[in-house]
């Protein structure tokens, strides 16, 4: 058995790093039950100590606001960690301890760690810790977590106490007469019935009075007459400070908790021996940086350099996926007797083993490359800077990251730009950010435009594709907009946000951050997208064509083996892909594709182009492949789409009109499977998978019938 | 001394918090990053579109939307 501790402070504290540096790689990530929240944990085995290590997500207070202070909350008061071993930056010691005081006040034993001493000495800050250690009564250690330094004596610390394992006693702070009175009478209360003997009664008592939400509901259930009794007195003091000082007692609490801080933090434990106004590196970096001319340029090279990062770099490795299990599938082809088997193994399970490792790559560089920007401190300042751009449509300013990668720049994928919206900590605009991404423009969309543009614009190539982009773009902030205001309305989330000073990321976190991340999405998600890409195998194979159909065609080919030889390896082709098109017809998925006919007219789309718009699904260049089978060319491939072109060119039923139509369509019709299972995982909910397929559908039919109408009506005068 | 709103402040400019008039979540936040009265700031600079706001106080640096430093009442001297 090991002592459980947990680790807890304000972010950019440096806790990751410090977590690493006890735990090493001997660490893992997972979500707390029901939520979207990491839960990281590790051991920490060392000089004869053996803790486990619960790394609780980065914040600022203990209230109910946000999700991540309900868990950490939770997990204090319900697993009840031996020690929490409480971070502080060093050089922001006034508000950081403002977290600290809100764990002794609910009575669990604190450890601190005074981080990046290293760097508060370099900015003039000289902190006595056996001073605050004295005043505050806890044990306090100066480190550097990024070097290691002072981490062996921290957890020393932590295991004297645990030894000593004298209970603490909440710490009591004085609110001032008016508060401290009815504190006492609401406490008298508490004690009296015991509502819950998980939190000290005080501490009830003060979330009380702050309105903290999950208490008052919790008081509300466990006990009404106490909870109506209380109430009354929470509203005559909130009468009384109103009309004596003018404000709240949130506001008055707030006051004199600073307030002990600060009297604390002057009684010699804080000496400055430089100018506090000094303009620090970081702030001069900043001075170009956020600048008002240069910081957008500097943000537009930044934000193209991820892309190209994330997106070329990963080319190489993704093209040995690529190849690795096309080798492993022509293995199999050459080893399986035709037939069924083969088909399930060829193009269900090895095909989707290489969709889901094909994205890794992508996943992996995405991960490293955000990481370095969020742990560098630079996408704060892209959040700073956008803000008010994405604030307008419902979003926050650190959507833009998620919008690029997913192919906001055209090209990219939708997979890990669902995942990069992690970097939101503000919970309705990642949701709304999570939905909208998928309208840009990911890489597996392109084969589709250039198909039609080749086919019907090809003399204004350039501009076409422009106009795509637009379209996404607009789509995307639009239903964000729209999002905003009805499912997912609500005020938007307060900016209020830390600039943290330029730091230099340390590359062992940053491998540390991308291979945790990686490995979730191939042990989670992976696993779902094989499954669900058998199934779209089985919706495009089964059923099969009945007995005589298929002996239609081989009499066809007998046919042709006994008349003329010459060039009848080209009819046999022929034939192979009437069989190909007459098999797909016939299958789950060309029957869905026929009967939407009815509707989908409204568009111009027939059954063809709907049997290729249900394969894109499984992968939006799937459409073209699809396509191609549906005209009885054979399998295309994506890249080579010139007879597919051609085709569609002269065929009767389609025109420019019918083609951006369809363009309009792909660029919002529900998002491939692949990146749906991701956004049911970030949302927390498999709701919002379903909603996301039903919503974009529905917007990118009705945009979509919307061209072909007007279109066609001749308006433009097509 | 004048009393004045957050959001009227000009770059560089320095005050003390007089009071913070937000209640609810924007409240909360804003006084758990130390924006409570008594605390001094100084306007670090503006986003390129003038919205948000950087500010800084105890040694590190904040940053708010306009819209929300219209809650935070600051003196600051003539």
């Amino acid at each position: 058995m090991s002592t459980t501790i947990a680790l807890a402070g304000n972010p950019n504290s440096g806790k990751t790093t410090l977590f690493n540096a006890l735990t090493g790689a001997r660490q893992h990530v997972g979500n707390y039950p029901g939520v979207t929240v990491e839960r990281k944990e590790g051991f920490y085995v060392e000089n004869g100590l053996r803790f486990k290590v619960i790394d609780l997500p980065g914040m600022y207070s203990l209230t109910a606001y946000s999700l991540e202070e309900v868990v950490a909350r939770n997990f204090l008061v319900q697993e009840k960690p031996a020690v929490i071993v409480n971070i502080l930056d060093a050089s922001n010691l006034e508000r950081n301890l403002y977290l600290t005081v809100q764990f002794m006040e609910l009575g669990i034993p604190v450890c601190i760690a005074l981080n990046m001493i290293d760097a508060a000495q370099k900015r003039g800050i000289q902190i006595d810790a056996d001073k605050l250690a004295g005043l505050m009564g806890v044990p306090v250690v100066a480190t550097v977590a990024r070097s290691g330094q002072g981490t062996a004596e921290l957890m020393q610390a932590t295991g004297r106490m645990i030894e000593t394992g004298e209970p603490k006693a909440p710490l009591v702070i004085s609110y001032g007469e008016d508060i401290d009175e009815a504190l006492a009478e609401m406490e008298q209360e508490i004690s009296a019935l015991a509502v819950d003997s998980e939190f000290p009664a005080r501490w009830l008592a003060l979330k009380f009075l702050e309105n903290d939400e999950q208490i008052l509901e919790m008081c509300k259930t466990a006990d009404p007459a106490l909870s109506v009794k209380l109430e009354k007195i929470k509203e005559r003091l909130a009468r009384h400070i109103a009309g004596t000082m003018d404000t709240c007692t949130e506001a008055v609490i707030a006051d004199h908790r600073y307030g002990y801080i600060k009297a604390l933090v002057r009684q010699g434990v804080v000496s400055h021996h430089q100018d506090q106004d000094r303009l620090f590196i970081s702030d001069r970096i900043d001075r170009v940086v956020t600048n008002r001319f240069a910081g957008p340029l500097i943000m537009i090279a930044v934000i193209m350099g991820l892309y190209h990062f994330t997106f070329t770099y990963s080319g190489l490795p993704v093209a040995w996926l690529e190849g690795l299990f096309g080798w492993l599938g022509g293995l199999t082809e050459a080893a399986l007797p035709d037939g069924l088997l083969k088909s399930l193994i060829v193009s269900g399970v090895i095909d989707g083993a290489g969709g889901v490792l094909g994205f890794t790559p992508i996943i992996m560089f995405m991960f490293f490359g955000i990481a370095i920007l969020e742990d560098s401190g630079y996408l704060a300042r892209v959040a700073f800077m956008l803000d008010r751009v994405f604030r307008s449509f419902g979003l926050h300013g650190s959507s833009v990251m998620p919008f690029i990668i997913s192919g906001g720049i055209a090209g990219g994928c939708v997979v890990p730009g669902v995942m990069a919206t992690r970097t939101i900590k503000s919970p309705r605009e990642r949701l709304a950010t999570l939905l909208t991404a998928p309208f840009m423009n990911c890489g597996a969309k392109l084969p589709v435009f250039a198909l039609l543009v080749g086919a019907f614009f090809a003399e204004n190539e350039a501009r076409v594709m422009l106009l795509i982009t637009l379209i996404a773009w607009s789509g995307a902030l639009l239903s964000a907009k729209l999002l905003r205001s009805t499912v997912i309305r609500g005020e938007s989330t307060p900016f209020v946000m830390e600039l943290p000073p330029y730091r230099l990321p340390t590359f062992r976190g940053l491998l540390i951050h991308t291979w945790e991340r990686t490995w979730q999405y191939v042990k989670k998600a992976g696993t779902i997208i094989l499954a669900i890409s058998i199934v779209l195998w089985a919706l495009m194979t089964f059923p099969g064509l009945p007995d005589s159909q298929l002996e239609a065609f081989e009499q066809q080919r007998e046919s042709l083996h006994a008349a003329a030889v010459d060039a009848v390896e080209a009819e046999l082709l022929l034939i192979d892909a009437k069989e190909a098109e007459a098999a797909l017809r016939h299958s789950i998925a060309g029957r869905i594709g026929t009967a939407m006919e009815r509707v989908s007219y409204l568009a111009g789309f027939d059954w063809r182009t709907n049997i290729a718009l249900v394969g894109g699904f499984a992968a939006k260049e799937v459409v073209v492949s699809t396509l191609g089978t549906a005209y009885s060319l054979g399998e295309v491939d994506p890249e080579q789409t010139g007879s597919l072109s051609a085709t569609l060119a002269s065929d009767p039923n389609w025109n420019p009109v019918v083609a951006f139509a369809l363009i309009v369509f792909t660029i919002f019709y529900a998002p491939c499977f692949v990146a749906v299972v991701c956004i049911a995982r970030e949302a927390g909910s498999w709701k919002w998978g379903a909603f996301s397929i039903i919503f974009n559908t529905v917007i990118a039919f009705g945009l979509a019938v919307l061209v072909y109408q007007l279109g066609s009506s001749g308006i433009f005068g097509a | 001394m004048q009393k004045l709103s957050l959001r009227q402040m000009k770059e560089n400019q320095r005050g003390v918090i007089a009071a913070v008039r937000a209640g609810g979540e924007l409240g909360k936040r804003i006084r758990d990053m130390g924006l409570v009265p008594g605390t001094e700031i100084k306007i670090q600079g503006r986003a390129p579109l003038y919205d948000p706001v950087a500010i800084r106080l105890m040694g590190f640096t904040l940053t708010l939307r306009n819209n929300e430093a219209d809650y935070i009442e600051v003196m600051v001297e003539d």
